[in-house]
């Protein structure tokens, strides 16, 4: 019975680190950039989620709109005052570029998390979930949440999936990740294609954000957490490919779910970790990287 | 080198030294505290930029170097209570073993690669604390019984001379024909090789100082604040503080590393009285200098003296 509802429980958290590992490892294919302000947007969409119907009173499903527009807009702002500037300065070396990004966005991360601290206190909030009750799987008293958390987030990367392979933005986005130059050859605009791919990520993030605020809830403190376990995520599938992310992303919630349910819930990210850096020396380009 | 003496920068800083040496004589304890601190994080700074802005080395895991040192100085300390001196000296010793072991991966992996390995390896070290609560004081933190002086003007000229002290060693070694070596391997160590220098043992070397530099810092500071907790000596957040420091400061000028932190430790203490919007401030003051001034205060002084 408990390997059923380790199962079943390790499923939607595993859902929920693929959704959001998937944008941070979408950017980072097309144009290279590790956003470290990851974190910081999810919490923005699940406290903007929060505070739309708590403050404003709206009702459960245009708040999680709400939510998702708002990190929609942070992820265009990341990325035109903060990404695009570095990017475009001729007085940053090229080679140097990679640690202004993770540096930027580590400061604008932090920005966001002090704003959400200042207006809205460091307490954890949780949005009130789309579904509510309890279901039973075999014996299994699950919340109905977990099973709704799960399939929107398998809906929405089977929608990415889609919308890379089959459509012609999304294959422009495809073949930019595979050769910037190259796209540029043909005809197509690189900073759109850098456009289209915040705005993904920003939709993405906003929904695993909000997503994230109904089945745990969040606080500014969420903010580091978050940016270093999508991190890991990403690092452990191997950096650009979104389906070694998903299986990361599946590996790494199972091993906590594991590990809180066998082991004691205080050590559940140490297995993680442990895997983390021994795939790092077994296998340094990660799980499905290219190098 | 010869020339260093004789150049602006050497005078420049000496005057400083000079001038702060003489701070306790007509300042509250109130402020010497606060730049007792800022110099210790000085040290953290400078030891991290030697590391990456010379060896190319993307460290998130500062404080997995000072974090080793500071605790395995405290714990001694309260354990065993051995003279604090031997102390800070194991510290920093296992520091450089801590440093060693950080060195291994950087070998193999590196960029983002490297800059995770970094990252797990404090968020070990912090459960590390928090699982072995009974050895470490856990979250609450370690109690340290015992201090090196409450003189607040004393441990103030400790900081000082220790930051000095440091400064002039980190700066000469940056300078010196192993800081080029390590440069020209942090740049492009295929070619760095081909030229027929030794990579890998100039960048344990690299490590190695690092390390003993934040080791015996991190000792230090946790002698001064009479406590190590996880909050100021191994957090990420305490690692971010010095990443940002040494950028603001500039890169690649290990002296301006120091500039930053002091900078960064007194603006948050000035900002105090705005609240929790302090650390906001510090954050965007610190990201519009990323974006305007890339090469930090001391190197957009120095590009502006080459230049004239």
């Amino acid at each position: 019975m408990l390997a059923l509802q380790i199962l079943i429980d390790g499923f939607a958290i595993s859902a929920l680190y693929a959704l959001g590992a998937t944008g941070f490892t979408l950017i980072f294919g097309v144009s290279g950039v590790l956003n470290l302000s990851h974190g910081a947007i999810m919490v923005a969409a699940a406290v903007a989620a929060w505070a739309a119907a708590s403050v404003l009173h709206l009702d459960i499903y245009t708040g999680a709109l709400f939510g998702v527009g708002v990190a929609l807009i942070v992820s265009f702002a990341t990325y035109f005052a903060v990404v695009k500037p570095i990017q475009n300065s001729t007085r940053i070396p090229n080679e140097e570029k990679e640690i202004f990004v993770l540096t930027g966005t580590l400061l604008w991360g932090i920005m966001i998390q002090e704003l959400i601290a200042y207006f809205f206190t460091n307490n954890a909030k949780t949005v009130l979930p789309i579904v509510e009750g309890v279901v039973d799987i075999f014996g299994n008293r699950t919340p109905r949440n977990n099973i709704f958390t799960a399939l929107v987030c398998c809906l929405v990367i089977g929608l990415l999936w889609l919308l890379v392979n089959r459509t012609r933005t999304g294959k422009a986005v495809l073949a930019a990740s595979m050769n910037p130059r190259g796209v540029t050859l043909l005809g197509l605009e690189l900073t759109q294609i850098y456009i289209v791919v915040w705005g993904i990520y920003g939709i993405l993030a906003g929904i695993a954000g909000v997503l994230l605020g109904m089945f745990l809830g969040v606080s500014s403190y969420s903010v580091g957490p978050l940016t270093a376990s999508a991190f890991s995520i990403v690092v452990l599938g191997g950096l650009g490919s979104v389906s070694g992310s998903l299986i990361a992303a599946f590996v790494v919630g199972y091993l906590e779910t594991i590990t809180a349910y066998m082991i004691s819930p205080a050590y559940r990210t140490i297995p993680a970790l442990l895997l983390l850096v021994f795939v790092m020396y077994i296998r340094p380009q990660g799980l499905l990287g290219r190098r | 080198m010869a020339n260093f003496f004789t150049s602006r920068l050497f005078f420049i800083s000496l005057v400083c030294v000079v001038v702060a040496a003489t701070l306790p004589l007509y300042v509250s304890g109130y402020i010497l505290g606060l730049l007792t601190v800022a110099f210790y994080f000085g040290v953290f700074a400078m030891a991290w930029d030697l590391l990456f802005g010379f060896a190319g080395e993307v460290n998130f895991g500062p404080t997995f170097l000072i974090g080793t040192g500071a605790y395995t100085a405290g714990i001694l300390n309260n354990q065993f209570g051995w003279s604090v001196y031997v102390c800070i000296l194991l510290g920093a010793l296992a520091s450089v073993v801590a440093g060693f072991v950080l060195a291994l991966p950087a070998l193999r992996v590196r960029g983002p690669y490297f800059g995770l390995t970094t990252l797990v390896a404090v968020l070990m070290l912090q459960n590390f604390v928090v699982v072995f609560a009974d050895l470490t004081g856990g979250e609450i933190g370690l109690t340290i019984p015992d201090v090196i002086t409450i003189n607040a003007g004393a441990n103030y000229w400790i900081a000082l001379g220790f930051m000095t002290i440091s400064a002039a060693i980190l700066y000469g070694l940056s300078q010196s024909p192993v800081g080029l070596v390590l440069q020209a391997s942090g740049q492009d160590p295929v070619q760095a090789g081909a030229l027929g220098f030794n990579i890998v043992k100039h960048k344990l070397a690299a490590f190695i100082v690092s390390a003993f530099f934040s080791g015996l810092s991190g000792a230090l500071l946790v002698f001064y604040f009479g406590t190590a907790s996880v909050g100021t000596v191994v957090d990420v957040a305490v690692g971010v503080n010095v990443i940002v420091s040494a950028v603001l400061g500039g890169r690649r000028t290990v002296l301006g590393a120091a500039l930053g932190a002091i900078f960064l430790i007194v603006a948050g203490e000035f900002l105090r009285p705005t609240g929790e919007l302090a650390t906001f401030i510090v954050s965007a003051v610190a990201l519009l200098v990323v974006l305007f001034f890339p090469g930090g205060f001391l190197g957009a002084a120095l590009s502006r003296e080459a230049r004239s």
